[in-house]
This record gives C-alpha cells, sequence and structure tokens, in this order.
C-alpha cells in the first residue's frame, strides 16, 4: 500500500502496514505475522538461508543493485560459526537514506520497524554477526524515534539480544544517528563515521566482507533490502521471482516526486513501466503540462528525455538501456515549466556541499562546475564553458575513492548532451524556462 | 609504526616479476606499483603517498592504468601482483593525471616569485613536467591566507594541496595529532585545534619537510635564500648523541637550514625540531684565524710552518713532562684521535671531556630507536671509545680543577673553556689551545692554533649506538685554519720525523686501529649511511 496515496497496481510486500499505527507496535506486529521469518531462519543453517536469498535473485536496493545472497556468502565462512576466537563481524544496516529525491527508507523505518529488526537478525543470523548497527541520517529524528522504541520492546521480548527467540543466538542491535552528511551513506564513509571518524570514504580493497566496521568483517545493506529478507524467507526464493524480471525479480519502491499529481511511495514489481508510473498511478502531470525530463534514479544519475523516459522500463537493466540508471528508484520528475539549467547547478551545489573533500578530483571539480553553471545561469557564461564543463566532468569519473564525483558528471554530462537549446538559450540570448 | 620506506632488494623467494612501461622488473611481494615503478626508475607523480607515512590514496595523481583493470588505479595503494602489465604513462593516465593537475591548479595562486618552494615544489615540477600549457578557471580563486601554526611552522592555506601528510606525520609518526582537516568539500582546509598549536609539539618542523609545495613553510628559514642557490652537503646532525643523517643547506659560506637526509637505520626521514633549529654556531664570526704563539709577554700571529716549528721547539726543551688533555666531543673522531696519539708519543697522559646532557629523551613515538638523546654532543660515544673520561657537570661545565693546576703540558681541543676565568692553567709549562673560537680562559695560552669544525672538513662521528657516520664540508674555514687532525699529524710527524696523515680517511685508519669495535670499518665501508650495519640497500627516495 503506497504512501500517503496508493494504486491498484501495486504489490505491497514491505509497504503493506504503511499507514497503519499499529504495525509499528510489538504486539500489533506479531498479530500480523512478525517474527515467523525469523523463528524459521533461526530453525535453518545460515547456508541454507542465504540460499534462499540467492535463490530469490533480491539485488541491493541502496542503489548499486548487487546480489544480496551473494554479498551475504562473502563473509568468511569460518567466522560463520561463530567459533569464540573468531574475530567479532558485523552487520550494518544503511539507514542513511540522503539522496535527493529518496524517502522510502524512511516509510519503513516509521511505519513497519520490526520488519527491518527482522530482516537485520534473519541477516545476522545467516552470516555469523554478533552485532548489528543501523545507521541512521541525523535528519530522521521521528523515524529513528520509532526505530529505537520498536529496538527497545524487541529487547524485552528477548526476541534481540542473549538468546534471540530461544534459540541461544546472541545478536545485538544498536542504533545509531549520523551527524546529517550526505557522504556517510557511502559504506565506507558510514563505517568511519560509526567508529567517530570522519566521513571519509576509504580505499577499497580491503572490501568491508574481510576489513569493515571497527576492522572486523562487516556487511552492509540497504533497509528496503533488509526489510525484504523476512517475506523472502517465510515464502522461499521462488515466491519473490513471480515479480519482476529475470534480472530483476521482485517489487520494489519507488519514490515519485516532482511535477506529477499524486507524488509519494508506490512499491510495484520492478520492470513496471515509467510511462505508467507517471501517467497512470501518480495520476499524470500536474495540471497535464508537458513532461520534459525524468531523473530515474535519484540525483546522481542521468537525466532521460521525454522519448527516452517513455520507453522506459522499471528495472535495473531497463533503466540502463533507456540510458540511466535506476539507482534507488527516485523518480523526479520534470514539467516544461522546469528550469533545466537551474535545476543542475543546485544538484551540483548539492554534490559540492557533500564532497568530503579527500579527492581532488571531486575536491575542486565539484566546486569548480557549481561556479561555472552559477555563471551561465547569471548570463554570463560562455559556449565554450559547455565543452569545459563536459571535459571537466569526464576528469571526474572514476578517478576517485568513491562515486560522489560521478554523481555530478552524470546530470551534467546528460543535460549538456540532451538539453544544449537550453543552455545556449541562456548562454546567447539571456532566455530562462520559467522564468515569469 | 615500523618505516615504510622501499628496500628493494634483489630478488627473494617471495618477488614478483611484472612489466612497467614495457621494462621487466622484479620487486618484493606487497610492494606497491609506486615502489615497483620507482626501482625501475620511474617517478609517478603524486602528492598524498609518502615512504613515511600511510597511503590514503586520495591525491590522485599516481593514477595508473593497469592491464585488465576496468578503471586507472591509484599506484601508491595497490599491490604488485605476477605478470602484471603497468602503464604510467598510457593516454589514459596521462589524460587524468593532467586532469587533476588542473584541478590542483584551480585554486592555487602561482606566487612561486615569493613562494619558499620555489624551485623545490612538486607541483611546479609536476605541471611543467606533464600539465597543460593554459588553465582553464575563468573563476577567482579561493582565498584562506596565512596563519601561525605554532613552532617554527607558518601555513600559507592558499598553496595546500590537502594530500595531508602534515596531518598524518602528526597522528602517525609524532603522535600528537595536532593538525587537522576542518570542513569538507572544497572548503576543507588544515588546522589547527583552537589555540593549540605546533609549539607543544618537538618534531613539527619535519611537516615543513613532508609538505609537497609551499604551503607549510619554516618561519626561520622565510624568505632567506631562494631553493636554487643552496648548496647541499650531507653530514650528521651536531646536536645530541642520535646521529640523524642530515644536509646542511649553505649559500656565501653559511648554515641556511639543516635538512633531514632519509636513513632508515637511524633518523628514517625525520629530526627533531631541537636539533633542526640549532645551526646558528656554526656561522660564528669570532674565530681563530692564524695561529699565535704568545711568549715573553707578546702574541704573534704566524703561518704554520713557523707555528709548529716553533712549537715543537718547546715541547724538545720541556723534556719529560706530563700532560693532560681536555677535548670536546663535537669534534670528529679523527680529531680525537689524532690527540690521543700525540698524547701517547709524549709519554701519555689523561685526556677528559665535558659535554651537556639534557634532564630527559624525547623520543619520537611513531619510530622506533630515533629521539632527541640526552647527550647534547655528537660524539660522546666517540670519545669514549678512544678511553677519554667524561668530567664537569650537565651543562657542560666545571670538573677541570686538575687541569687548571696542571704544571706540565695542558693541551685543549675544541672545547672554549667559556666557564673558566682568564688565564686558565697558568701554572703550565706549556698551554695549547686548538680551537675555533676565541676563548678568554685561554687568550693566554702559549699557542692557539685555529681549527676548522666538523662542518669545514671531512671527518666521522660516533652515534649513541656506536654507529660512525661520515659528514663532508660544507663551509670552508676562516683564514688559515685547518682540521685538528691535520695539525695534530703534522706536530707528532715533526717530533717523530716522519709525515701524519694527509687526508681524512688516513686519520680514520689510525683510529680504527686503535679501537676495537671499528675494526675493519674504512671510509668505503662506512659510506653514506654509516656502519656497521647490517646491508646497505638503495632507499626509495620520497
Amino acid at each position: 500500500m503506497g504512501y500517503p496515496y496508493s494504486h491498484e497496481k501495486e504489490v505491497p510486500i514491505l509497504s503493506k502496514y504503511f499507514g497503519d499505527p499499529e504495525a509499528r507496535t510489538l504486539s500489533g506486529w506479531k498479530e500480523r505475522g512478525g517474527y515467523e521469518a525469523l523463528k524459521k531462519a533461526l530453525g535453518m543453517s545460515p547456508e541454507d538461508v542465504i540460499e534462499i536469498v540467492k535463490a530469490s535473485g533480491l539485488r541491493g536496493r541502496g542503489g548499486a543493485g548487487f546480489p544480496t545472497g551473494l554479498k551475504w556468502s562473502f563473509m568468511p565462512k569460518a567466522l560463520a560459526n561463530a567459533k569464540a576466537e573468531a574475530k567479532p563481524h558485523y552487520l550494518l544496516c544503511n539507514a542513511d537514506e540522503s539522496e535527493p529525491g529518496t524517502f522510502k527508507d524512511r516509510e519503513i523505518l516509521r511505519w513497519v520497524p520490526h520488519l527491518l529488526i527482522e530482516g537485520c537478525l534473519i541477516g545476522a543470523h545467516a552470516m555469523g554477526a554478533q552485532h548489528v548497527y543501523i545507521y541512521c541520517r541525523g535528519e530522521f529524528f521521528e523515524a529513528t524515534q520509532v526505530l529505537a522504541k520498536a529496538v527497545e520492546d524487541a529487547y524485552e521480548a528477548g526476541i534481540i539480544g542473549d538468546d534471540v527467540l530461544g534459540s541461544g543466538k546472541k545478536i545485538d542491535v544498536t542504533v545509531f544517528a549520523g551527524a546529517g552528511a550526505y557522504i556517510c551513506g557511502e559504506e565506507t564513509g558510514l563505517m568511519n563515521s560509526l567508529e567517530g571518524r570522519r566521513g571519509e570514504p576509504r580505499v577499497k580493497p580491503p572490501f568491508p566482507a574481510a576489513v569493515g566496521a571497527f576492522g572486523m568483517p562487516t556487511t552492509i545493506n540497504n533497509v528496503e533490502t533488509l526489510a525484504a529478507i523476512p517475506p523472502i524467507v517465510a515464502n522461499g526464493g521462488e515466491w519473490y521471482r513471480q515479480w519482476g524480471s529475470e534480472k530483476s525479480p521482485g517489487t520494489k519502491l519507488f519514490c515519485v516526486s516532482g511535477h506529477v499529481k499524486r507524488p509519494g511511495n508506490y512499491e510495484l514489481p520492478l520492470g513496471f513501466p515509467l510511462k505508467d508510473l507517471i501517467y497512470d498511478v501518480c495520476g499524470g502531470m500536474i495540471e497535464d503540462r508537458a513532461l520534459k525530463a525524468v531523473i530515474p534514479g535519484g540525483s546522481s544519475v542521468p537525466l532521460l528525455s521525454v522519448e527516452e523516459a517513455m520507453g522506459c522500463a522499471l528495472c535495473y537493466e531497463g533503466v540502463v538501456e533507456a540510458g540511466s540508471m535506476l539507482g534507488c528508484a527516485s523518480v523526479i520528475v520534470m514539467d516544461e515549466t522546469t528550469d533545466i539549467v537551474h535545476q543542475v547547478m543546485r544538484m551540483a551545489s548539492f554534490y559540492s556541499h557533500e564532497s568530503c573533500g579527500q579527492c581532488t578530483p571531486c575536491r575542486e571539480g565539484t566546486a569548480w562546475v557549481t561556479t561555472t553553471l552559477r555563471r551561465i545561469e547569471d548570463g554570463r557564461g560562455t559556449e565554450e564553458d559547455l565543452d569545459t564543463l563536459v571535459e571537466v566532468t569526464e576528469q571526474m569519473t572514476g578517478t576517485t575513492i568513491c562515486v560522489l564525483s560521478d554523481s555530478v558528471a552524470a546530470p551534467v554530462q546528460s543535460s549538456i548532451e540532451k538539453f544544449r537549446d537550453e543552455y545556449l538559450a541562456l548562454i546567447r540570448r539571456g532566455e530562462r524556462v520559467g522564468a515569469a | 609504526m615500523a618505516d615504510k620506506t622501499t628496500k628493494i632488494a634483489g630478488a627473494g623467494a617471495d618477488a614478483v616479476t611484472l612489466t612497467i612501461d614495457g621494462q621487466e622488473v622484479t620487486v618484493p611481494q606487497g610492494a606497491t606499483l609506486l615502489q615497483a615503478a620507482q626501482g625501475a626508475g620511474t617517478e609517478v607523480p603524486h602528492y598524498c603517498y609518502h615512504p613515511g607515512l600511510s597511503s590514503p590514496a586520495q591525491c590522485r595523481l599516481c593514477l595508473v592504468e593497469v592491464e585488465g583493470a576496468p578503471k586507472l588505479l591509484p599506484s601508491c595503494t595497490t599491490t604488485v601482483a605476477e605478470g602484471q602489465v603497468v602503464r604510467t604513462e598510457s593516454e589514459n593516465a596521462m589524460r587524468m593525471r593532467r586532469g587533476v593537475l588542473e584541478f590542483y591548479l584551480l585554486n592555487h595562486p602561482l606566487d612561486c616569485p615569493i613562494c619558499d618552494q620555489c624551485g623545490e615544489c612538486d607541483l611546479q615540477d609536476y605541471v611543467f613536467a606533464e600539465g597543460r600549457e593554459h588553465g582553464r578557471g575563468r573563476d577567482a580563486k579561493r582565498v584562506l591566507g596565512r596563519d601561525d601554526f605554532g613552532g617554527d611552522v607558518l601555513f600559507y592555506g592558499d598553496r595546500c594541496v590537502m594530500c595531508t601528510r602534515c596531518v598524518r606525520f602528526m597522528e602517525e609518526v609524532e603522535e600528537k595529532p595536532l593538525l587537522t582537516v576542518v570542513e569538507r568539500g572544497s572548503r576543507a582546509v588544515i588546522d589547527t585545534f583552537f589555540e593549540q598549536g605546533l609549539d607543544q609539539a618537538e618534531w613539527a618542523g619535519n611537516v615543513v619537510d613532508i609538505c609537497p609545495v609551499g604551503a607549510l613553510v619554516s618561519k626561520d628559514f622565510l624568505h632567506k635564500a631562494r631553493a636554487w642557490d643552496l648548496d647541499h652537503t650531507p653530514s650528521i646532525c651536531p646536536n645530541c648523541s642520535q646521529g640523524c643523517n642530515i644536509e646542511l643547506h649553505t649559500r656565501d659560506n653559511l648554515v641556511h637550514r639543516m635538512k633531514p637526509r632519509t636513513n632508515p637505520d637511524v633518523n628514517g626521514h625525520w629530526i627533531c625540531d631541537y636539533g633542526r633549529g640549532r645551526y646558528e654556531w656554526l656561522n660564528r664570526g669570532d674565530r681563530l684565524e692564524a695561529p699565535v704563539m704568545h711568549a715573553g709577554g707578546r702574541k704573534t700571529a704566524m703561518g704554520w710552518t713557523v707555528a709548529l716549528e716553533a712549537l715543537k721547539e718547546r715541547i724538545d726543551t720541556l723534556g719529560e713532562s706530563s700532560v693532560k688533555a681536555v677535548v670536546s666531543p663535537f669534534w670528529s673522531n679523527e680529531d680525537l684521535g689524532a690527540v690521543s696519539h700525540l698524547i701517547q708519543a709524549l709519554g701519555g697522559g689523561a685526556i677528559v671531556f665535558r659535554s651537556p646532557r639534557a634532564e630527559e629523551e624525547v623520543p619520537l613515538q611513531g619510530y622506533e630507536g630515533l629521539a632527541r638523546r640526552t647527550a647534547l654532543a655528537p660524539n660522546e660515544q666517540g670519545a669514549e671509545l678512544l678511553g677519554f673520561e667524561r668530567v664537569g657537570d650537565d651543562a657542560g661545565q666545571g670538573g677541570l680543577d686538575d687541569l687548571a693546576e696542571h704544571d706540565g703540558v695542558v693541551l685543549v681541543l675544541g672545547d672554549s673553556l667559556d666557564d673558566q676565568p682568564e688565564g686558565f692553567a697558568g701554572n703550565a709549562a706549556l698551554v695549547l689551545y686548538l680551537g675555533a673560537y676565541t676563548s678568554s680562559a685561554l687568550a693566554l695560552a702559549d699557542f692557539q692554533l685555529p681549527v676548522t669544525t666538523f662542518a669545514e672538513q671531512e671527518g666521522t662521528f660516533t652515534n649513541h649506538a656506536g654507529r660512525v657516520q661520515r659528514f663532508w664540508p660544507a663551509l670552508s674555514g676562516p683564514g688559515s685554519a685547518r682540521p685538528a687532525w691535520l695539525v695534530l699529524g703534522a706536530l707528532l710527524g715533526a717530533l717523530q720525523n716522519e709525515g701524519g696523515p694527509s687526508n681524512a680517511e688516513q686519520a680514520f685508519g689510525l683510529v680504527a686501529n686503535s679501537v676495537e669495535s671499528y675494526r675493519g670499518l674504512n671510509y668505503e665501508t662506512i659510506g653514506a649511511q654509516g656502519g656497521p650495519s647490517g646491508a646497505l640497500v638503495p632507499v626509495a627516495g620520497d
């Protein structure tokens, strides 16, 4: 059930109880079948749990789309046996949802915190982790409170703690609030922040499965990924594959924002047509204005033109085919009144503000791109600036520790390619779209 | 923390062979591509990497192409693999490096004409070698201004390339995290914590050395000289018995600064602030410049031939006479050994030395075996190995009552006896002063013979651990000043009717014969890095 609006084409698995305050409480959650999947998982060997997740084909919902079952199997096998002398290892839940346009994890935290906790505990069991850290975005005051209360209740009920549901397993869960930095959503930046260091991404290798949080083997998963685990474990991998495509099975929360009549979260099978999402599920464009561009996966992916958007299927491979990336499925819809130059400048300025400043191409490049775009917006740009922007963003792609700098390159390059006329109108004649 | 200096040793059992720029190289397993390239004679540009620090791989300048890798890889953290094919100068790598250099210049002030780093600046060198001819930045540059970091360190924020070497040095090596990065993105800047500055550190001068640009500069050296005007002479720090390897940077026959010289067995890449700041005594102007004989109430300046003849005559007329000597541990093994030999030839006598001591050592926490030692002279160990006895207090004063009352021959080398009254050893049959500086206590000595300081001659010091290390002449001595070993050797030769040593190496040979632990050492085996020690290996520069 989408939130705040719902639609008949939705397949509510994660979002079934969005808007239902009863589902937040432990008793209410148990009445709705909560923690049954955990019981089932605890009765299985960790390897079998990982097999179910592998069979489901679930892919990471944080943006990269890496197969979750495969990721889980990276945790060294010896450690999964939890020998006394083995290093402690950790499961981190990335709830630092901060990609502009994304607001799905927040709703999971707010409405179904126990679903997430259950997913975390199953994951910890599968990977032999003794401790789960849920790293919440600093600005998520309400969501963090709801989650913290749920964790407290689960501790009291013996669901978390020294003896998880009487299984003899010890799993702790800590809710950690960040201080509000975009880069702390990057997995290794998150680990540094969790350890009390500057939120700066780490050089890989070593990868987190070998050396992660506190130097120990660590797996990090997005909120939506972990929330999808209980239904998959309860119903089996094949069940999950009834939705979506071969390469992108299951359902996904789509965060739609921008110029549509009914923006919000919608849970739809992967592969759902972008056209139907805008014109059917979201009720079409505001005041029925014409569509100009769509950003399908959060502000760090390339823009889609109308033609590209209309033929785009919303699954990992489908969006790549259309010329962008699914990312975390944050669909930003822009109509004909949108000033693309201004929007791209806003994005660049965001990334410039949020760059951690370690890598030179990102530290200097994001600021350079922003000042150049500001200059163009102010009517002091030249056509040469456009070539410089393209070259500079090329110099920022694939040359840094994390992908923040690539994230600026995507909207800048795609907008100059697809909306060059708009830049030129501003540069040559000082004309701005929607200036009135 | 162990030093991360690469020792590209011969191929061991765990050696890896790879191809760098078409050249096959064999390096130890675990070496990085950057180190392997250095071994092959290729310098990959880099800022954040320093052989004595951890590698954050954040400057993104050392990116190289590795066959099979989807992206360019940072050569400072990527370890070698068997059969790897690496191209440090492929089109893609050069394009990206040119891009990174352009990013650096975007906010760099290009104030090279007034920057102390000019001429020894990595940014200058790399941009000249690989950068774009013209920058494309059209906007105003960021201005941060200048900040006093405390101690001898001044920070020019605009020039900073954010390599964070200084932050990592303070954290990892000195283990006093007094520097940090504040803010983020393009607003990031290196800073101290509020009022806490580098004056609380003991080794902070090293951050100036490792800064690849002119962001961190020395207040003491500020605007004193241009880098290309300075001569660099390998030497040994004279300010304690650690024996840190240094370079003396000189111009116009003056020492302008001391810089560390890499030696993994003694001081790594580092020297302490105490040692670094004490070079001005090498530039003292109150020097003895000509041999002076004091006889019959008259002082006569003369040339060496006449002076030595007169001295020989005086000694011959004394007949049997006991000798007492005081020497300075700031003088070389060659000089001290010559004193010993002369006194033996004269029938033997007591030799003492005085030296200042500090109350405490000042260790460099992150570098085992490196400390500012309590013995504040470079050659105490050398004096002790020659059998000399330390007298006096920890200020390097007193303890000479015996000499002051002596009625035989009194010989003084180097120590200008500043704590003693005029007319020192007035009862002595002969007072002989071989010194660099004028001395009021010895103004009436029978002979004042001008000698050179260690900075003006070739020689060796023996450090606290018994390691013999060479230094070379960086300055020319004033007037007729000659090395003490040469003067004493000539005198001994005259007394015995045979020739003395004619160069420092021969003078060391005489010392090596008389000290057990020096057996087998000569200038060749000591080399530039000192001995005795393990295998001497070439060290990758920084």
